[in-house]
């Protein structure tokens, strides 16, 4: 066994890790593979639990003797605590406990001592805690509590946080950092020296919210001084982590359960403040304690896709080629959120020597932002693609050519090659599906203009080790996949599954997984970063492969055959060379009892000498009501380069949801704020405008399958986050290619379409703002 | 002093007497007493359909309904639509055509469309997309949603 150093990225942030290589790696599938199971549609292992109402998520956790907790949240955006009250509420029959500031240091874990504080810096920023033995009581308790609050003035929009006098939000000043982050190759003075053309443009975009159906919650439950939690996450062992190094209790003490989970979309990554007051209380109280958070909570307080103001200059010579782009960015990170990297596509998706991003990441009053599906890139690609847009028009030049004519087939930072790349073939195909036409044949009729679009798309490959899996022959001759991934509804199990009985050769009917608890040991990262099945699949293959190896050599002994002339298919040993049938899985596992058979996996390094995206090329057809602002999208084409298709049924499920989320976030999502008291006016699902079905008509999804020998033994990249990516720009340009009009402001509401169609885009409500 | 008061209601075919909080929802009541976790909490606010079941025979946002006033009336959640292992066909048809994700939001998803497809046997995307508006999914299976009804209109019996 060697042990190598290898890189991983997330989400363009990128460390080393090691990884175990033992013996010869398996050779990547590929399109030209003969396989059987993998790349066909199949059904979910798990669809009969989840349309009978018997999967069980964490809001379906009710532990015997479970208290019901929940915090009392401060309706201000920026105030004082001045006094808290909460004899009224402790003498309620019913109520075990109410912590404040007041007493939080009698739980006994540090921590407690500061977990709340004597000025709240965002609405929704906890007060009080109260365990109650039912939620009517609950209710009535957090009812009962006084609290007198000296209001602050809050600062909400990032723009007038960054300007001299200015409240100071942070010890380090309203900047995160203290500094701008700065990307930079090249010469962009020089570059734009030479360049024949500029093109600048300011774009803004929203706070969007994640609004999973499940909300954020856990169940916590002391078992000695055993932690067990079941908790809705992405990742199980974010949370072990999190809650580990609060409490101060070694991880191994701690048993994160997430098996069925109702979305995160980014969201759901560490313990959460809830988790982690839960537990204290719970230890305290010696009952398990349930707290979920009500929808309003989970608009408040769970995190938002940050909302910036960029600004966006290209150079570019007359030909199309570009020479230079500046793309500099304000990110709202809430009081204390991630400095996402809106300047990603500006770096990442063209040819271009000369490059320069500077993120601002500024702090308001507002809760902290969050990682949503594709952060980042999502905001900056809206900015970038809409203003590549605007070059073709100067230029006249068919936009989709002019993103061919800066195709690379090198990664622009390292100058790596590609491990693989199939974008110019997706441009192709979406081109031919939403039927691309330069110029294009605006249809007009009456107040209805029709028109079409066009973006690209590119994300960072999220795959990589420590990633374990297990596979075992059960007693039945059927196979157990065992791994501590999770599952948060894009298919995971149903595709281990795949992998698994394609390695080892039976129907995916006899293959079993469990995912979703760390009590196994095997270390899966979060399910983020579109980097699930690039990780853990790959540690399931070599599993199953090596269960069949020790299945050869234990049947090549019963039967006195040679291992290395055996094989299976359907779950059936055969002779290789003469076709003659061994025995059955079944009937192997008959013989052999309870005596088991398994095998282990290990996700291997990544290359060194390759760079991996994954790409999409995505076209909308919209139509616009030029008398109300109204905007319908008749059709949506999303191409995808995300290497090996494992599952087109669910491939083509994440992106038809991905594009629908795409489609919410471009027309209609958004956060609104109040200016002046800081407060969030639309915290629910009647305000805040999800998409629903009728908002959605035809979404064509579709995929180019490069081969990739390099990036990881199934060929595969990612999916999750790419379909997301390209919406907003799609729709923005094919708006303009309707209307004339370049909307820069998302989301694209009825009423700022009107308004930018009348040229006043800039005259919109001022009381509140995204 | 908090007040309990009886109700009796059925509930998927089997007959219960209970003792409620005047606030308890339908929803509440299926979930905590009767251990029917399949009806979802996805707003409690009547905005995202998650929480969906029938009583007598209609549909009904459960989180939006007080126990107390089901007084001999008949609740069907999903739980009751298969019988034995057996599916119902709007339930094979969501299955086969992947019309969920996550599947938080399947409960209700499903009896929405099993009720749609009792008043309406073979309703039009158009008619299914009218009628299904009121159930969120955040994952976006919509595509897959008006597929698997329409399918699963052609075997239902009128």
């Amino acid at each position: 066994m060697k042990v190598v150093k290898t890189k991983v990225g997330f989400e363009g942030v990128y460390k080393d890790e090691y990884a175990f290589v033992e013996g010869e790696m398996l050779p990547a599938w590929s399109k030209q593979s003969a396989l059987s199971v993998v790349g066909k549609p199949v059904a979910r292992l798990e669809a009969k639990q989840k349309v009978t109402g018997t999967a069980k998520y964490t809001h379906d956790v009710y532990l015997p003797g479970m208290l019901y907790g929940r915090f009392l949240r401060s309706p201000y955006a920026h105030a004082k605590v001045k006094r808290i009250d909460v004899s009224k509420a402790t003498a309620i029959p019913g109520v075990l406990a109410v912590f404040t500031r007041d007493n939080a240091d009698s739980l006994p874990f540090d921590f407690a001592r500061e977990f709340f504080s004597n000025e709240v810096m965002y609405q929704g920023e906890e007060v009080a805690f109260v365990a109650s033995v039912d939620e009517e009581v609950l209710d009535d308790a957090l009812e009962a509590i006084e609290v007198e609050y000296e209001e602050l003035k809050p600062i909400v929009d990032p723009e007038e946080s960054l300007k001299d006098g200015s409240i100071r939000l942070n010890e380090e000043g309203n900047l995160s950092g203290g500094e701008p982050k700065v990307y930079q190759r090249g010469d962009i003075e020089e570059g734009f020296r030479k360049a024949e053309i500029t093109i600048e443009r300011i774009f803004k975009t929203q706070a969007a919210l994640h609004n999973s159906l499940e909300t954020h919650g856990s169940v916590v439950a002391w078992e000695g001084d055993n932690l067990i939690v079941y908790t809705s996450t992405q990742s199980v062992f974010g949370v072990r982590e999190g809650l580990a190094s609060v409490l101060g209790i070694p991880a191994d003490s701690v048993r994160v359960v997430s098996a069925y989970m109702g979305g995160g979309f980014g969201s759901k990554f560490g313990p959460g403040r809830y988790t982690i007051f839960a537990a204290a209380v719970a230890r305290e109280l010696g009952r398990p304690v349930r707290v979920i958070l009500d929808r309003t909570e989970e608009n408040l307080v769970t995190g938002n896709r940050s909302q910036t103001v960029q600004r966006i200059k290209i150079g570019a010579m007359k030909d199309g080629t570009l020479v230079a782009i500046h793309h500099r960015a304000i990110i709202n990170v809430g009081i204390d959120g991630w400095v996402t990297d809106p300047g990603a596509p500006s770096k990442m998706l063209y040819r271009c020597p000369n490059v320069r991003t500077e993120l601002y990441g500024v702090r308001t009053n507002l809760v902290s932002s969050t990682a949503f599906r594709a952060p980042g890139m999502v905001e900056g690609t809206f900015a970038l693609e809409s203003a590549i847009d605007e070059l073709a028009y100067a230029l006249g030049m068919d936009p989709l050519k002019l993103r061919k004519t800066n195709y690379t087939e090198t990664d622009q930072a390292t100058g790596l090659p590609y491990s693989s790349k199939g974008l110019r073939d997706a441009y192709e195909v979406g081109a031919r599906l939403i039927g691309w036409k330069y110029p294009q044949n605006v249809e007009r009729c009456g107040t209805i203009v029709r028109a079409k679009g066009v973006a690209s798309a590119i994300w960072y490959f999220g795959g990589g080790p420590p990633a374990y899996a297990e596979v075992k022959l059960t007693r039945n001759g059927r196979l157990s996949v065992i791994t501590s991934t999770q599952d948060i509804g894009t298919g995971t199990r149903t595709a281990l599954a795949q992998i698994a009985a394609e390695e080892f050769g039976l129907d995916i009917t006899d293959v079993l997984v469990s995912l979703g608890d760390t009590s196994h040991e095997l270390y899966s990262p979060g399910s983020g970063g579109s980097g699930t099945l690039a990780s853990i699949g790959p540690a399931v293959r070599e599993a199953a492969y090596n269960a069949k190896l020790q299945t050869f050599e234990v049947v090549s002994q019963l039967r006195d055959v040679p291992k290395d002339d055996l094989e299976i298919r359907a779950g059936t040993i055969f002779r290789r060379k003469s076709g003659e049938r061994v025995l059955s899985l079944r009937e192997l596992t008959d013989i052999l009892g309870d005596f088991s058979i398994s095998g282990k996996g290990a996700r291997g390094p990544n290359t060194a000498d390759y760079f991996s995206n994954s790409f999409a090329a995505q076209f909308a057809e919209v139509e616009v009501d030029v008398d109300t602002g109204e905007v319908r999208v008749l059709r949506f084409v999303s191409v995808h380069d995300s290497g090996l298709v494992i599952n087109p049924l669910t491939f083509s499920s994440q992106v038809e949801g991905g594009v629908i989320q795409g489609i919410g976030y471009a027309l209609s999502e958004g956060r609104l704020v109040d200016r002046s008291s800081g407060t969030v006016i639309n915290p629910n699902l009647n305000d805040y405008l999800v998409p629903r079905i009728s908002d959605i008509q035809e979404i064509i999804s579709s995929y180019v399958e490069p081969a990739d020998p390099h990036v990881d033994n199934l060929g595969v990249k990612g999916i999750g986050e790419p379909p997301i990516i390209g919406v907003a720009p799609a729709l923005a340009n094919a708006i303009r290619a309707a209307t004339g009009v370049r909307l820069h402001n998302l989301p694209f509401t009825p009423e700022r379409v009107y308004l930018a169609l009348k040229g006043r885009e800039e005259e919109e409500k001022k009381w509140a703002y995204y | 002093m908090r007040k309990f008061l009886p109700v009796r209601l059925n509930v998927n075919g089997r007959s219960y007497s209970l003792f409620v909080d005047p606030r308890t929802t339908l929803l509440e009541l299926l979930r905590k007493d009767l251990g029917l976790t399949g009806a979802k909490k996805g707003c409690d606010l009547g905005n995202c359909g998650a929480c969906t079941v029938m009583v007598d025979g209609r549909t009904r946002l459960s989180c939006l309904t007080l126990a107390l006033s089901l007084e001999g009336k008949d609740v069907l959640t999903v739980e009751g639509l298969s019988k034995g292992g057996r599916l119902d066909p709007v339930q094979e048809a969501f299955i086969r055509n992947d019309a969920l994700q996550c599947g938080f939001c399947t409960p209700g998803q499903i009896m929405s469309a099993k009720f749609l497809l009792t008043i309406n046997p073979h309703p039009s995307l158009a008619e299914i997309k009218r009628f299904m508006n009121g159930n969120i999914c955040r994952c976006g299976a919509y595509p897959k949603i008006l597929a698997a009804v329409s399918e699963a209109s052609g075997g239902v019996q009128v």
